[in-house]
């Protein structure tokens, strides 16, 4: 059972299942930034990365062993995206819809 | 653009792949916590048997025996695999017992603390 809550955005849930595969940059909340592969995303918005690599690792250490995250959509700040992996117009479209209702 | 479908609902960024593997645990509050995840759930609640907290100040490191741990999900911030075939910590840092990293914690603590008194006087005095 989905929440009417919920519906009203899956515009980024959808969004972001279309990016899997991608390369990306998740900025949390605590200023540590992973990149890594895109893996999956669910309706929270959490997300699962594969190859992980930690933005400024030296300050991380504890985070050397790690190739592989899941990442609580609660704690994410940011998700850089590379700039040809977005289709702008598609998503402005996309927001307008949704906006409507549709 | 795909829409999300009835079968959406139902789909989740599972840690089941994660399950009986050693992993890290990213806390809100900035432990780091490591074990073998054993049971999770929809909310990212964990379970982790033989926990242990890895405390780290500067060069010094300390891993504290912790036991069975059930974590509740609105404090994860990261769940990592950890690469066994992988060096867990750089080279240079030294392993020190519970008591040493205790201290260090305390003296790091104290520092900031200093640090954060100084900002203040300075900000009530109001330098442009």
């Amino acid at each position: 059972m989905v929440l009417r809550g919920f519906r009203r955005f899956r515009l980024f849930f959808s969004y972001f299942k279309d990016l899997v595969g991608q390369e990306v940059t998740v900025e949390l909340k605590n200023d540590l930034a992973i990149t890594g592969t895109l893996h999956s995303v669910d309706q929270y918005l959490n997300i699962k990365l594969e190859n992980t690599r930690v933005v400024d690792q030296d300050k991380y250490p504890h985070m050397l062993s790690v190739r592989n995250c899941f990442i609580r959509g609660s704690v994410v700040r940011y998700v850089q995206l590379p700039p040809d992996g977005v289709d702008v117009d598609l998503l402005h479209d996309a927001a307008r819809r949704e906006a409507r209702g549709g | 653009m795909s829409w999300a479908g009835p079968e959406d609902i139902y789909l989740s960024t599972s840690l089941a792949s994660y399950l009986d593997r050693k992993i890290l645990v990213l806390l809100r509050d900035g432990r780091k916590l490591m074990g073998t995840l054993r049971s999770f759930d929809q909310f990212a609640n964990a379970v982790l048997e033989g926990a242990c907290e890895r405390v780290i100040v500067d060069e010094k490191y300390c891993d504290i025996p912790l036991g069975l741990y059930v974590i509740r999900g609105e404090n994860v911030v990261l769940i990592g695999e950890m690469d066994t075939e992988r060096e867990e910590l750089p080279p240079h840092m030294i392993r020190v017992s519970e008591t040493e990293i205790k201290r260090a914690q305390k003296v790091e603590s104290e520092a900031s603390e200093l640090r954060g008194t100084m900002r203040k006087r300075m900000e009530f005095l109001d330098f442009d």
